[in-house]
């Protein structure tokens, strides 16, 4: 591949060096929280709000806000990294995990290879159950130990931080188990099937 | 060309830009007009990712929307100065024709309406939020599409308006087209014109009603897209119809 050209006159004006290794390739650090959705942000009120596992046609577990927020709670710290480029550092959330989501189901370990999230406004992204397990995800409902603004995909989302930030699906209701992997939203749309940002794996084919 | 499943996908590789034109659209928004060799074309409101490299080696990328129509030989982006920004002061106050850099693109598939997907079609743009509403409303117009077509579009004063005599040139010759431009912040004398940020008085008596199923694009800062989607919904309007971009000050698209 040739070499890219040279942009005349175009010099570096980042501030701050953040370490290489905390910031994938072609990301840039921001302060702020971006928001991007494809459609409107979902109002949904806490007492209609429930979420469910489900594998083939059955539900496994179904729970309602109360019963969800008395399951044990984690807090991590993690950096994020959105494919529009921008990264954000240190970000604190707190929720439950996958491991003790299977633990709540009584399942030693997890039923099926792929996971399919799907989310208010029909938004879906699939996931390796393998990149859920083991302190890798949760549902997360606070940020900043507040309630996750709607915005940002309260009451719950998805949280996935090691791979690109459209993993972690907003407004998260019912994470399917798959046998055979199938695609999400985006996932369809020309971005790419697993999106592990060190890899930069932006689009198909990347 | 790679097989992914059952569709047959195109790599997104890296390709050279090189400036061919630029405008002035406003005092903080320039247009560049880029020559892309074997561009792949475009939908309307596809975006694309842009690569700076400096002497030395550094790089950046940002991702822009795509202005110009599927239609148009040059594939042209509309930045606007973002202050303390490290890529938008370059291309709005830098680059001169024949400068190159990369590109690689299109990306992005549900932002998008072609004249095929018909009427009746709703943009609504704060301010560079127009981009990509204008490769949709240049390709409807390149292609006389006969689709009935309103834009609400927010700026904060005249003088901010980006491609507003380009918009006043399509609507003279156009009656299936209706703009309706809203100054927010600061107005000039005379002006008739609506004088606040896009409400729900405001979206009800110009968005066509729910029962004619409009296509309905909302982009600009997060703030109004959020206020205007969620309008859209307590007007009636079918969540799945309401397409958004959002953008902010350092992060998302248009940057």
């Amino acid at each position: 591949m040739a070499e890219p050209p040279i942009a005349r006159g175009f010099k570096s004006r980042r501030q701050e060096q953040t370490p290489k290794d905390r910031l994938p390739p072609g990301q840039y650090v921001t302060t702020d929280f971006p928001v991007l959705s494809a459609g409107p942000t979902p109002q949904i009120k806490l007492e209609d709000w429930t979420f469910a596992i489900q594998m083939d046609g059955s539900i496994l577990g179904k729970w309602r806000w109360k019963e969800f927020e008395a399951l044990p709670q984690t807090t991590k710290k993690t950096d994020i990294h959105c494919v529009t480029k921008w990264s954000k550092l240190d970000t604190s959330w707190q929720g439950v995990t996958f491991d003790d989501l299977l633990r709540a189901l009584g399942l030693a370990k997890p039923p099926a290879p792929y996971v399919m999230a799907h989310c208010d406004g029909a938004y879906t992204t699939n996931i390796p159950t393998k990149d859920l397990i083991d302190g890798k995800s949760m549902i997360a409902t606070r940020y900043d130990d507040l309630p996750i603004p709607p915005a940002h995909g309260g009451p719950a989302r998805l949280l996935v931080p090691h791979l690109y930030f459209w993993k972690s699906g907003k407004w998260v209701r019912r994470l399917r188990f798959m046998q055979e992997e199938e695609r999400g939203f985006w996932e369809s749309l020309g971005y790419h099937n697993y999106g592990d940002p060190w890899k930069e794996q932006r689009y198909d084919g990347d | 060309m790679i097989k992914t499943g059952s569709s047959t996908v195109r790599r997104l590789v890296w390709q050279v830009a090189e400036v061919r034109a630029l405008v002035q659209e406003t005092y903080r928004v320039r247009s560049i007009l880029l020559n892309v060799n074997g561009w792949p074309g475009h939908l309307p409101g596809q975006h694309v990712d842009l690569r700076l490299t400096a002497d030395g080696g550094y790089q950046a990328q940002r991702s822009y929307s795509i202005a110009s129509p599927p239609e148009d030989k040059f594939v042209t982006l509309t930045v606007e100065h973002v202050d303390n920004g490290e890529v938008s002061p370059y291309l709005v106050g830098e680059v001169r024709p024949g400068d190159q850099f990369e590109l690689r693109g299109p990306i992005g598939g549900y932002f998008v309406w072609t004249a095929a997907m018909g009427g009746p079609l709703v943009l609504i743009a704060g301010g560079s939020g127009i981009t990509p509403l204008m490769a949709m409303l240049r390709h409807r117009d390149r292609q006389n599409s006969p689709a009935v077509a309103r834009l609400m579009y927010s700026s904060r004063s005249l003088e901010d308006i980006i491609y507003r005599e380009e918009l006043d040139t399509m609507v003279h010759r156009d009656a299936n087209l209706c703009v309706i431009h809203a100054l927010t912040r600061k107005q000039p004398e005379g002006w008739i014109g609506y004088r606040r940020r896009i409400d729900k008085a405001l979206l009800a008596k110009t968005c066509f009603p729910p029962e004619e199923r409009p296509n309905i694009f909302v982009c600009g800062p997060t703030p109004l897209v959020e206020s205007v989607s969620s309008l859209l919904v307590e007007l009636g309007h079918d969540p799945h119809a309401i397409r958004t971009e959002r953008f902010g000050p350092s992060g998302g698209y248009i940057p």
